[in-house]
C-alpha cells in the first residue's frame, strides 16, 4: 500500500492494521498526526509487548515519525477461535 | 553526511546503552521536554525516583535515525534499562501502572511519588550529548 499526502485519517490507519495484521481489530482515533490505536489481535498471544508493538509499527513502516507523526499503541492478545 | 561519522554516532549511542543503567533518549532534556511522550517518560521516570541518563536526540537527526536502526523502534522516546531495550512511552507507562517498571529498575517499594522517593535530580548524571562523546 504506498503512502500518499494526503493526511491521514483515523479510518485509513484502522483499515491499514486490520488488513496487515491476521484476525486483528482496530480502534483508533487521532486528528491526522497524533493517533491512538488500540489493537486486538490473536497474533499477538506469546509476544512481548515490544514485539506485539513493532507489529503494529511495522504495518506503516517509515510512515511513522513522518505522515503518521505520532502513534500510540495499545495491544491485547485477543482469544482465538479454539479456546472458547 | 559521512559514514564515519553516522558510525561514530552509532558507536557513542551504544556506549551510552551499556554505560549508563538507565537511558532515555528523548526530545529535547529532563528539565526541557519538546514532546508530550518525552515529557511523560521522564516524569515518570522522576516519580519513580531512578536515576537516569538522558540524551537529546534532535540536534542531529542520525542521532534517531541510528538510534532506531538499533532498537528496531520508530518512535521517541526509547527507554533503556540495564542494555535492554524497554519501551517507549506506551510500553513505560503501562510497565509503570502495572509495577512491572518498579520491578526492572529494582525500586519495588517505591510508595506514592514525593513520599518516600527522594527528589529527583536532574543534574546526576547529567543529560549527556551524543556530540560531547565524539
Amino acid at each position: 500500500m504506498a503512502a500518499t499526502d494526503a493526511p491521514a485519517t483515523p479510518e485509513e490507519l484502522k483499515a491499514r492494521i486490520e488488513a496487515g495484521i491476521p484476525g486483528a481489530t482496530a480502534a483508533v482515533t487521532g486528528d491526522g498526526h497524533h493517533f491512538n490505536a488500540v489493537v486486538a489481535a490473536p497474533a499477538f498471544q506469546g509476544l512481548s509487548r515490544i514485539a506485539q508493538h513493532r507489529l503494529v509499527y511495522d504495518v506503516f513502516g517509515a510512515e511513522v515519525g513522518d505522515r503518521i507523526h505520532a502513534l500510540s499503541i495499545q495491544t491485547k492478545a485477543s482469544e482465538t477461535e479454539s479456546s472458547a | 553526511m559521512s559514514d564515519e561519522q553516522t558510525i561514530q554516532i552509532r558507536d557513542a549511542i551504544q556506549s551510552a546503552i551499556s554505560e549508563n543503567p538507565v537511558i532515555l533518549f528523548m526530545k529535547g532534556t529532563p528539565d526541557q521536554p519538546m514532546c508530550g511522550f518525552s515529557a511523560r517518560t521522564v516524569a515518570i521516570l522522576q516519580s519513580v525516583g531512578t536515576p537516569f541518563a538522558a540524551v537529546n536526540i534532535l540536534p542531529d537527526p542520525r542521532i534517531r535515525q541510528e538510534l532506531s536502526g538499533l532498537s528496531n523502534w520508530p518512535t521517541i522516546p526509547q527507554l533503556f534499562i540495564d542494555g535492554e531495550f524497554v519501551g517507549g512511552c506506551d510500553i513505560v507507562s503501562e510497565m509503570y501502572e502495572s509495577g512491572e517498571l518498579q520491578q526492572a529498575l529494582g525500586v519495588e517499594d517505591a510508595g506514592e511519588p514525593g513520599q518516600a522517593a527522594p527528589e529527583p535530580e536532574p543534574q546526576e548524571p547529567a543529560p549527556l550529548t551524543i556530540e560531547n562523546r565524539l
